[in-house]
């Protein structure tokens, strides 16, 4: 698989400075299986964009693109632009020189994401001594800074710890100084707060955010927790079986999701206004699996949509403009009275 | 400091273990030994040729042999309480001292062949892993193969054939250049060049297996979070493999090499029959002949002090390469 014609113009063409990540046609194949199907989304300096949807729809897999972290016999196709270098044609060392320096990873499970043999402190230290060239002494110095801005108690005790002796909050705290420790212009996090307890999952995306005010970092959140993305995103892209469905403004969304994927998840997510609760009121779901998607021709979605017409089933739906966002369902943003109908009855 | 008082609760751990242990192995060879048939009389009468009824039972009461098993054993563990090993009747000579001319080699011999299993083995696993499915671990696999397939003392007498015979590099055999009268560092010299052949055919075993455990247990490491963790922080991956990966996969291997100690003393007796090296080994081959059990008992003793020390090592090793062990 080879980089489409198109990139080449997409990267002369002039950004208004802001731009910080351009991904573009973005695909990722796995042997016998492809994750992420031509998405394209861009995200501006200092802004927070979520990646949202259900397991298995590609939101990891592309941030690992992104990085170029993914696992040998993946392969990618499209054009990722970071701040003006291309990241799908830059060689091992150019990428060695912008991971942990201008972009910064969290991972899932802080548990298995740290080495366990060594302190929490020297695998901070690591990233500081290999991009900041400083010596042991500066970067211990540092690290406890770190450990400091992350809210870690303690923190020059805490150095000489590992990862056993701290709590899955703390080792996230963890993960989330040696993601900032060179202060990156991008963190990409995913799926940050899984792994923690409820009361945890706030505090720490309240540190992320307040850290990406801080230290001037756009965010790339992926979650599958729409909640996560109501409080804290600008911008939301709605991923569905490796494709792009809806790209919208965070409140928007929320305030009107317009693919039918989009409304099925906010369907399915409790609400506190209307008085709801799982036990008096059913939630909604949507009907089948994401594995329904494979092989389907046109909309990926169309297996499970309840909108879904014979169209949808002969060619996969662009992203077309839509009150403000994008949206790629021909049959929601041409409405018809038969949408309307169902969208009403739901 | 913590790593300080780590060590000394697994050591105070290790010795109240090490007593019964000692004790149990004792009783057991002591015990053991019962069962084979003759004793030193036979052998020695054997040897005279001219031996009758009454100069056997003579030699027997002599060496204390004709007691019931029980008392035997009594006064073994009130010789061993009083710090002797008792006195043999083959070399006439207390069997402490005849034991301590032998362990300085063995235990050198050992400790020669279990550092080089450990450092060439791992640095082969190593590389294995680093090239894992290209033609150099294909290659070095074969090789691997090998020095796992062939037995020890093949792999000595065709070192010898080749080193010693032919190129003449190194000596055939011995642990000393007999009546050479060397300043310290060519003794020193002397003494390595006399080494290099009985720890390598000692060790090829080992550095088959740990080269087998390194590639494999580095594979599996290769595959964790943390790895990734390390590569998004932007580290070679010459910094990711040892820091990360190596030193992960050190904790499963240093474990299987603590076990390995044992078996080491076992090959050596092979080993120092083939190379002439005055060890313990061949003196334990030696007492078995000549059924002089108090040498061969003596031998076991020693092995397992020698045994059980090395596994503290290990474990002070272990304890050091894992955190976590700490934990538990």
């Amino acid at each position: 698989m080879t980089a489409p014609a198109s990139s080449a113009p997409a990267r002369s063409e002039p950004h208004a400075g802001n731009r910080l990540l351009d991904v573009r046609d973005l695909c990722v194949a796995f042997p016998g299986h492809l994750a992420v199907r031509g998405i394209s989304f861009h995200i501006d300096r200092g802004e927070t964009l979520a990646l949202v949807g259900e397991s298995g729809c590609g939101k990891s897999a592309t941030s690992l693109a992104v990085m170029r972290l993914l696992p040998p016999g993946a392969r990618i196709a499209g054009a990722v632009t970071f701040d003006g270098i291309d990241l799908v044609q830059a060689n091992e060392r150019t990428l060695r020189d912008l991971r942990g320096k201008r972009m910064g990873l969290i991972l899932q499970e802080p548990m298995t994401s740290l080495n366990p043999v060594l302190t929490i402190g020297d695998q901070i230290a690591e990233n500081l001594m290999r991009h900041e060239k400083l010596t042991r002494a500066q970067a211990r110095a540092r690290t406890v800074e770190l450990l400091d801005l992350v809210r870690i108690p303690d923190p020059a005790r805490r150095y000489d710890d590992y990862p056993h002796n701290m709590s899955g909050g703390m080792r996230q705290r963890v993960m989330i100084a040696m993601a900032v420790a060179c202060n990156p212009q991008l963190l990409i996090a995913d799926e940050p707060t899984t792994a923690l307890d409820v009361t945890l999952q706030s505090e720490v995306l309240e540190l992320l955010d307040s850290l990406r005010r801080q230290l001037d970092m756009a965010l790339l959140l992926i979650t599958h927790d729409l909640g996560v993305v109501a409080q804290w995103a600008d911008r939301v892209a709605v991923m569905y079986a490796g494709n792009i469905v809806e790209k919208a403004g965070a409140h928007a969304l929320f305030e009107n999701p317009a693919h039918p994927y989009s409304r099925g998840l906010m369907g399915s997510t409790l609400r506190l206004e209307g008085g709801g609760h799982y036990t008096s009121q059913r939630l909604t779901e949507i009907p089948g699996t994401v594995a329904s998607a494979l092989h389907e021709p046109g909309c990926n979605f169309a297996p499970r949509c309840a909108l879904a017409t014979a169209d949808c089933r002969i060619a996969p739906p662009p992203l077309r403009p839509f009150e403000g966002r994008q949206v790629a369902c021909p049959v929601v943003t041409q409405p018809s009275k038969e949408a309307d109908r169902v969208a009403a009855g739901r | 400091m913590r790593l300080l008082s780590r060590t000394g609760r697994s050591l105070r751990r290790t010795l109240i273990q090490a007593v019964p242990t000692v004790i149990g192995i004792v009783i057991l060879n002591f015990l053991l030994l019962q069962l084979v048939p003759g004793d030193a009389a036979d052998v020695i009468a054997g040897e005279s040729g001219s031996a009758t009824v009454e100069s056997m039972a003579a030699l027997r009461k002599q060496f204390g042999l004709d007691q019931p098993v029980l008392v035997q054993l009594l006064s073994y563990l009130n010789h061993l309480a009083h710090f002797s090993l008792g006195f043999s009747p083959r070399y006439n000579m207390p069997v402490g001292e005849l034991i301590m001319a032998r362990l300085p080699y063995t235990l050198m011999l050992m400790a020669c062949a279990f550092t080089l299993s450990l450092v060439v083995g791992i640095a082969c696993g190593a590389l294995m892993a680093a090239f894992a499915r290209r033609w150099p671990d294909r290659a070095m696999s074969l090789v691997v193969l090998v020095l796992y397939s062939a037995p020890g003392f093949w792999v000595g007498l065709m070192m010898i054939v080749l080193f010693s015979v032919h190129l003449g590099w190194l000596p055939s055999g011995g642990a000393i250049t007999i009546g050479a009268n060397l300043g310290f560092w060519d003794a020193v010299g002397d003494q390595l060049a006399h080494l290099v052949l009985p720890s390598f055919s000692l060790a090829c075993f080992f550095i088959a297996v740990y080269a087998r455990l390194t590639r494999s247990a580095m594979l599996e490491v290769e595959r964790q979070d943390f790895v990734r963790t390390a590569q998004a922080k932007g580290l070679t991956p010459f910094t990711i493999q040892i820091r990360h990966v190596l030193r992960n996969a050190l904790i499963p291997v240093t474990t299987v090499a603590g076990l390995h100690l044992g078996n080491m003393l076992g090959g050596a007796i092979v080993v120092e029959t083939v190379f002439g090296w005055p060890g313990m080994g061949r003196l334990a081959l030696d007492a078995v002949m000549a059924r002089d059990f108090s040498v061969l008992l003596g031998v076991l003793l020693l092995s397992s002090f020698v045994v059980i020390f090395a596994n503290v090592l290990i474990d002070l090793l272990h304890a050091w390469l894992d955190p976590r062990i700490e934990a538990e």
